[in-house]
């Protein structure tokens, strides 16, 4: 009965989004103004109906029921309750039902708390939602029916990847796709606004805090999604320029964009259209990353489950969606206009240079992605991959870092050039200093883009705090805070990365039991290996001790899985993270002589990667609460006035 | 051309294949004991694609075939060889699609043009944003 419950949820969710958009369309076009009382709660119902389908199927997966396919396909009645939980969305349809309840969610929000929309905006953003949503409800009911039951029921199911039996699968899909469909909102916002023509300094006002939001979970879901990889497929990298990794990075670069632009807009009430403009790339950018992933057009580690009817269901919803909202653009956007022009030193253009440099980079990364299809429409393979997107990427992601720290040390409307410089004097020579030191203490041994990564994360680091220099702390705006720990955060993940290309150690060694290794200034001795069982898996497990520099010797157990269902084995890397790096050991096969393949690096600071990610969500945070509350005690002081 | 290509593959990996009974290839967990030379090798390692992987390169990945590769670059490497060498007689053997690197192909030249393109085009965006007359 759960499944008909879900399902039938599912269908009246989708029925309810047809009737929004309905009472939307006819309230708005056919002035029956009346019909638009009933749109907010109409949105509200959609949202609970969906959320309650999800929660249906966590049931279905809690419950092990093997009467229901995708249970039976992914998941198993051995598995730990945390991975048949988060199993649900491990899988196509799971995921694309999460796809939807995001949706859902994220307009019941919209029509619960936004105010400060003008009502026929409101209106329209909502409308819009609903249009979206209800093409995602079509894909899911007719092509990707998460409640399928099967008959006769099997004994029990198949089992769930083991690379994905993992606390990640908790966190990092729902935080994605939070942000990833979170966007939805800013998309609709774009074409609702369009609709009325209130494209505004008080709309960017209203659209800022959704923004910020669907902005921070993508950037905590991009984070938690680096590190699972680092930890999990054992080979020490963190970003392999994959193209499902870059479906994640295209949304989040438009919608960084979009956060700068949008500031410009509230505050100079300029860059209406491209601000409105990004709003609608960067939810497209989510359903282009989507369509990547679902069809299996390019091959990636993330390809689970592809088909191609599906994906050119996705391929039609991505050419109604975007092509329609391109199209209302191109009709509406004439009438909105730009507003005057800028001086050229001021924060205004700092702030376009900003907008420019992310869009070149979104425009590389999509360019690079697809390149692979369109050489192949002309009978060549090609791969494009990492010596392509570093060399290309890497040195416009270092000038626009270098116009990080100098924008907010520009005045709005009006700077002097010579004024923004002395402002960068300390950076600047921070940054020279470290140039000459690097240079002097490793110059041959680092390459030129971990070099200039160095350089350039220490003097912005530094450019980044500037904008409290000389400020009293304490009465110093919340968002002026999140602005500058954001901004700090970015130079300290790039300070990480730089660290772990330019100085990381690797070392492989083929050891036996009562061995020890020598590698950067740790020692390793290597024990024993043990067999170990755990809920569903076996493994091998080496017993080792680490210590550095003579210093206490502390245990680590890296080990080797073995899955039955499916069958398959994992390395579980063993990680000991000091605070200037981290030491990662793993356990490899056994060779012919009885010896273990084991394979060690000393990673310096590659922790900052992911603890700068987490710093620029938390800026981003702060920024919302400084800006809400901002309002919040705005409307309260006019109410105390009255 | 497709066809083609999978058979050239499959010739190509028909010798990999008979060979997974035999014991590993030397040096495909073994480093060079000169650093700089496996340093450089480590470098080519990472830009050439995984054949049998979904989407990795031969240095991050456990599979056999990444393995007898790794073998085959790091002795090439200790033998003299330049990587950009090794990297075309890879090519030549499995095709474009090993190499992560989009070799200068001139179906590829677009593709190293693009920043450029993109660059200037968003400068002449640009420049309709900003205010003609005295500049400082």
């Amino acid at each position: 009965m759960i499944a008909e419950a879900g399902l039938a949820a599912l269908w009246l969710a989708g029925a309810l989004a047809l009737l929004q958009l309905a009472l939307v369309t006819l309230g708005l076009a056919g002035s029956k103004s009346e019909l638009l009382g009933a749109v907010r709660s109409v949105a509200v119902s959609q949202g609970v109906l969906t959320g309650l389908a999800f929660l249906l199927l966590i049931l279905l997966f809690l419950r092990s029921d093997m009467s229901v396919m995708l249970v039976v396909t992914n998941s198993h009645s051995m598995k730990p309750w945390l991975y048949k939980f988060a199993g649900t969305w491990g899988n196509h349809e799971g995921s694309m039902l999460l796809w939807v309840t995001v949706m859902g969610l994220a307009g019941s929000a919209v029509a619960l708390f936004e105010r400060a929309l003008k009502r026929e905006t409101h209106m329209a953003t909502l409308g819009a939602q609903a249009a979206i949503s209800l093409g995602f409800y079509v894909f899911l009911l007719f092509s990707s029916n998460p409640f399928a039951r099967i008959d006769p029921p099997p004994p029990d199911g198949q089992g769930l990847n083991p690379l994905l039996q993992d606390p990640g699968l908790a966190f990092h899909p729902p935080t994605l796709y939070l942000g990833y469909v979170g966007l939805s909102v800013a998309f609709s916002f774009a074409v609702g606004a369009l609709l009325t023509r209130q494209v505004d300094a008080a709309f960017a006002r209203a659209m800022r805090p959704w923004v910020l939001a669907a902005w921070v979970m993508l950037t905590l879901g991009i984070v938690a999604g680096s590190y699972w990889a680092y930890y999990e497929l054992g080979w020490g990298g963190w970003w392999f320029w994959d193209p499902v990794e870059n479906a994640s990075l295209m949304p989040w670069l438009a919608a960084t964009a979009l956060l700068h632009s949008v500031t410009v807009l509230a505050t100079r009430d300029a860059l209406r259209a491209w601000t409105v403009m990004l709003a609608v790339i960067a939810f497209s950018m989510s359903m282009v990353g989507t369509f990547l992933v679902r069809s299996g057009i390019l091959t990636s580690v993330h390809a689970f489950a592809v088909d191609p009817e599906r994906g050119s269901f996705i391929l039609a919803l991505l050419a109604i969606y975007i092509g329609g909202a391109f199209a209302l653009f191109g009709w509406r956007i004439g009438a909105v206009r730009e507003g005057a022009p800028f001086e050229l030193v001021s924060r205004e253009t700092m702030l376009v240079v900003n907008n420019l440099l992310l869009s070149v980079i979104l425009g590389l990364v999509l360019i690079g992605t697809l390149y692979p299809l369109l050489t192949e429409a002309f009978g060549l393979k090609v791969s494009v991959g990492a010596p392509y997107f570093d060399r290309i990427a890497g040195p416009i992601a270092l000038l626009l870092l270098i116009a990080m720290a100098a924008g907010p040390l520009t005045r709005w409307r009006r700077d002097r050039f010579g004024l923004v410089a002395g402002r960068m004097l300390v950076p600047g020579i921070v940054a020279l200093v470290t140039l000459a030191l690097v240079v002097a203490l490793a110059w041959g041994r680092i390459g030129i883009l971990p070099l200039l990564g160095l350089v350039v994360a220490i003097g912005v680091g530094v450019g980044s705090l500037a904008p409290l220099w000389k400020r009293n702390l304490r009465r110093t705006p919340l968002f002026t805070w999140g602005m500058v720990i954001a901004h700090l955060g970015c130079a300290v993940s790039l300070g990480g990365m730089a660290s772990d290309s330019a100085f990381t150690v690797e070392k492989l060694v083929a050891a036996r039991p009562g061995d020890t290794i020598e590698t950067a200034d740790w020692t390793l001795y290597f024990d024993k290996i043990m067999p170990i069982a755990g809920d569903n898996w076996t493994a091998l497990q080496a017993d080792m001790t680490a210590s550095r520099g003579g210093g206490k010797a502390i245990a680590i157990h890296p080990q080797s899985r073995f899955f039955a269902s499916p069958p398959t084995t994992t390395t579980e890397a063993a990680l000991m993270t000091r605070w200037n790096g981290q030491l990662y050991v793993v356990l490899g096969q056994e060779t012919d002589d009885g010896r273990w393949q084991i394979r060690i690096w000393w990673k310096p600071f590659v922790t900052f990667i992911w603890l700068g990610g987490i710093m620029i969500a938390l800026g981003g945070v702060l920024a919302l609460i400084g800006r809400e509350r901002r309002g919040w005690l705005l409307k309260w002081r006019a109410r105390a006035a009255a | 051309m497709r066809a083609l290509l999978a058979f050239l593959l499959m010739l190509a990996s028909a010798p990999v294949l008979a060979q997974s009974a035999l014991p590993p290839a030397p040096y495909a967990d073994r480093q060079i004991d000169d650093p700089a030379l496996e340093k450089k090798a480590r470098a080519l390692m990472e830009t050439i694609r995984c054949l049998t992987c979904q989407s990795q390169s031969i240095a991050d990945s456990n599979a056999s075939m990444a393995g007898d590769m790794r073998s085959e670059i790091r002795q090439r490497i200790m033998a003299g060889e330049q990587p950009e060498h090794i990297r075309a007689w890879l090519i030549e053997r499995y095709g474009d699609w090993v190499s992560y690197e989009p070799t200068a192909a001139p179906i590829l030249w677009p593709l190293w043009g693009a920043p450029v393109v993109l660059l200037l085009l968003g400068l002449l965006l640009l420049r309709g944003r900003i205010r003609k007359g005295k500049r400082p």
